[in-house]
């Protein structure tokens, strides 16, 4: 079970993993994760599942080497097993013909956002599509992206790709120019509070996919919770996507924060082992 | 489910018995004191994670065993859940025949080891035992005595492996390893059926692993019950979680002909106080899970902990106590429960209240918490909490705390463990519209024959009930078994 079948390396941090999961991958909708446990010791951490491939019976998994956990998990190889995976987990996305979609994809927040487009094209809506990086080895899935948009924007920080700037200026152009019904941003969560805070100036409605801590992803622990609408929700049940306008992204910044100092520390110990 | 009188009657009155009862009288029985639980010196135990009970010797489970009367009237029945044929298993260690006082315990209780170390017997059968009822006196010690007797036929390593019909080929899913899955597993397999049982988690066990502490009841203990399932052919699928990995259509598609839900109440509550989601302030699940499923403590996991200097508690439960007690062992200097009502309201066990003490847990009672701050990275550095007496009693019968005027002040906190009860996790009413819940959450079931609005489906445990016990939880189990045959026999 959950063998790896094929795995491939979008630069030297991110990789694509397609593991053996079939009642996975046949349940799955856009919008749904997974929490793996790389192995015995491990720790248990949400992915969002990319896609999936019924007849296949996997899924794809995209990984950012970021702690401890995410680095193991990105180191397995093709063949090898992860000891613990579970899911679909969180709500599916909703998705609805509602006009022009304007989808924001941050870091490897892009592959999450993959499907999502995808069935928002599907549903007959026109996607505008733009992917932000810090530079442009960190730009993935740009083909993927284009075959589900009608338009694909790329800007990165450093302007070594597509256009020079943040994402919320880019996401600006487009509304400055026409009209958007809705929008969706996936990424790191600063970029996501700022992203808000642009859609929020135009008036249009957007949903972000939250990336909080967890421990079992099924409501038991409430590790994941934030403040949505002055309410304390569970990402992993009530999630992980909320109307991004009512997210309070401050505080799930802080709590995003809780465990830096021992991460770190365990990080650089593991680097340290793994030279 | 009662036993009835004559049967316990004939019981009483074989030969066995009857010699025994008469080897000493009733006043050379009452004279004897109870016997003390051997433990591991508080200084000593909060060092590490060892079991704090250490159990009976079999001199002192003996000794213990003459205390009890035989009761013609066996009130301590009627205060135990399960119903324990009690004075039948304890004649039997006063006998010295061990094992057949643990085959006594396993007519009724699938989990004597789990439930002697975990059953409020204070609150059920020594409530109701002869001495305390009648004499006044220290009730007899039941709960240890039915530790030893379960801990005597383990470590003997003669298990009895309970009879199984022939297979009859009818798939059955349990939903949940907690204590009532688990137990209506053993007794469908028994039956003949082919029982799966879905787990979400990576551990089977449900609290009993993840909630309830190693010192308090070691997982080795529980690993021997999950392997005699095994042993009986129970199958068990972890990381699979009913109505999401796959649905019940799926399962039934796959030839689950009926379904127990045992899924269990695991939606921890928050106070929706100020401050309550600042870094450090955690659920009780939360805590508890990292530290005794994901072992968080150990050097060798990934999992972290915050380890306080100052830890409060909020709540005076079992999960409270069991949390508290964590902190310490996780080298809290301060380790304090805070709690709204008195020391005589609190509902955790008496033994881990006494436990608590003995290792220096601070006791804050009539306090509530109103608010919480923090430093400038969003760690909780201290809570407001205010006094309150104790006022007229509320529904529950216990008195209603009220908050005292101008009583507010601040302790020094830098961690939080939230731990006011559960609400009924909502995995599986979310995944089947058509099944009826309470306006708790919980899963309606015809109290009878714990069926629930879809007829293939039984359900018990903490999901129909809400926050309750191992016992309770287990009888459930145990009963929707039962019916459950009942319903095939009767589509026949
Ligand atoms: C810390 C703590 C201490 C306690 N101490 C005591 C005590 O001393 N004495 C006592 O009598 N009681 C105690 N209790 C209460 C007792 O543990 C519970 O009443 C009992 O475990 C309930 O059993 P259950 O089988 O209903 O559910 P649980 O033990 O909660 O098990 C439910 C299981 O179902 C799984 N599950 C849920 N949904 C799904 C799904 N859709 N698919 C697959 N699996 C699913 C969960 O992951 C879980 O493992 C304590 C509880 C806690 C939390
Ligand atoms: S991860 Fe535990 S409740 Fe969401």
């Amino acid at each position: 079970m959950n063998k790896i079948v094929d795995k491939e390396y979008y630069s030297d941090n991110v990789v694509r993993l397609e593991v053996e999961a079939p009642r996975i991958a046949k349940a799955r909708r856009a919008g749904h994760f997974v929490i793996v446990k790389p192995d015995e010791k491990g720790e248990r951490i949400p992915l969002t599942i990319a896609t999936s491939d019924v007849k296949k019976g996997t899924i794809t998994l995209v990984i950012q080497k970021v702690g401890v956990t995410s680095r193991k998990i990105a180191n397995l190889n093709v063949g090898d097993h992860i000891t613990d995976l579970v899911g679909p987990l969180g709500q599916a996305t909703h998705i609805e013909k509602v006009g022009t979609v304007l989808m924001c994809g941050g870091g490897v927040g892009v592959a999450p956002l993959l499907p999502i487009v995808e069935a928002f094209k599907k549903a007959g809506n026109k996607v505008i599509t733009i992917l932000a990086a810090r530079s442009k080895d960190l730009i993935i899935l740009e083909d993927q992206m284009r075959e589900h948009s009608d338009e694909l924007i790329i800007m990165t920080d450093d302007g070594s790709y597509g256009t020079k700037g943040l994402v919320t200026e880019g996401m600006k152009r487009v509304m400055d120019r026409e009209k958007v019904d809705l929008s969706v941003v996936i990424g790191p969560a600063i970029m996501m509070k700022f992203a808000s805070l642009t859609t929020k100036e135009y008036n249009v409605p957007t949903y972000a996919s939250l990336n909080t801590i967890m421990v079992d992803g099924t409501g038991m622990c409430g590790a994941c919770r934030v403040t949505v609408g002055g309410k304390t929700k569970f990402v992993c049940i009530d999630g992980p996507e909320f109307d991004a306008h009512q997210v309070d992204f401050d505080e799930m910044l802080l709590r995003l924060s809780g465990y830096k100092e021992i991460e770190q520390k365990a990080d650089q110990d593991y680097l340290d082992q793994h030279k | 489910m009662s036993v009835s009188k004559e049967f316990l009657k004939e019981e009483r009155d074989q030969a066995w018995r009857n010699e025994i009862r008469k080897s000493l009288t009733a006043k050379e029985r009452t004279s004897l004191a109870r016997v003390h639980m051997n433990e591991v010196d508080a200084m000593e135990r909060i060092l590490s994670n060892v079991e704090v009970n250490t159990g009976l010797t079999a001199e002192q489970a003996q000794c213990e065993a003459k205390r009890c009367l035989d009761c013609i009237d066996p009130t301590c029945i009627s205060g135990c859940p399960v119903e324990i044929n009690i004075p039948k298993f304890i004649k039997r260690i006063e006998q010295g025949e061990f094992l057949e006082a643990a085959k006594t315990l396993k007519e009724t209780s699938t989990l004597p080891a789990v439930c002697g170390r975990v059953c409020p017997q204070e609150k059920q059968c020594e409530a109701k035992c002869f001495y305390t009822l009648k004499l006044k006196k220290e009730p007899v010690a039941i709960g240890y005595l039915e530790r030893f007797a379960a801990d005597y036929e383990r470590e003997s390593g003669q298990i009895s492996v309970p009879e199984k019909a022939s297979a009859n080929g009818i798939k059955v899913a349990v939903i949940g390893s907690g204590p009532a899955g688990l137990t209506c597993a053993g007794e469908m397999a028994k039956k003949g059926y082919s029982v799966t049982v879905f787990e979400a988690l990576h551990e089977i066990g449900g609290v009993l692993k993840y909630g309830i502490p190693e010192f308090r009841l070691p997982n080795s203990i529980v690993d021997v019950e999950i392997d005699s399932l095994k042993k009986m052919g129970v199958e068990f699928e972890t990381n699979f979680i009913v109505g999401k990995t796959s649905s019940f259509e799926e399962l039934k598609e796959e030839g689950y002909q009926a379904f127990f839900t045992g899924s269990g109440a695991g939606l921890p509550r928050f106070m929706n106080l100020p401050g309550e989601n600042y870094i450090g302030i955690l659920s009780s699940n939360e805590y508890l899970t990292r530290v005794n499923l994901m072992h968080a403590a150990d050097s060798l996991t990934d999992t972290p902990i915050l380890r306080g200097k100052n830890v409060a508690i909020i709540g005076g439960g079992n999960t409270a106590m069991d949390s508290v007690r964590t902190a310490k062992r996780l080298g809290a200097e301060r380790a304090m429960i805070i709690y709204r009502r008195s020391m005589d309201e609190m509902p955790a066990r008496v033994e881990e209240i006494k436990h608590a003490q003995e290792e220096g847990i601070e006791f804050l009672t009539l306090t509530n918490p109103l608010e919480y701050f923090a430093n400038d990275k969003g760690r909780v550095n201290k809570m407001r909490v205010q006094k309150m007496e104790l006022g007229e009693p509320d529904a529950s019968g216990r008195r209603r705390p009220v908050a005292i005027e101008g009583s507010e002040y601040d302790i020094d906190v830098d961690t939080v463990v939230v731990s006011v009860g559960v609400s009924p996790n909502p995995l599986i009413p979310n995944s089947l519209p058509q099944l009826e819940v309470t306006k708790w959450g919980t899963i309606s079931v015809n109290e009878e024959n714990l069926q629930s609005s879809i007829p293939e489906m039984f359900a018990g445990g903490d999901i129909v009930r809400g926050g309750a016990t191992v016992i309770l939880a287990m009888g459930d189990g145990r009963k929707a078994a039962a019916e459950m045959d009942k319903y095939f026999k009767s589509k026949k």
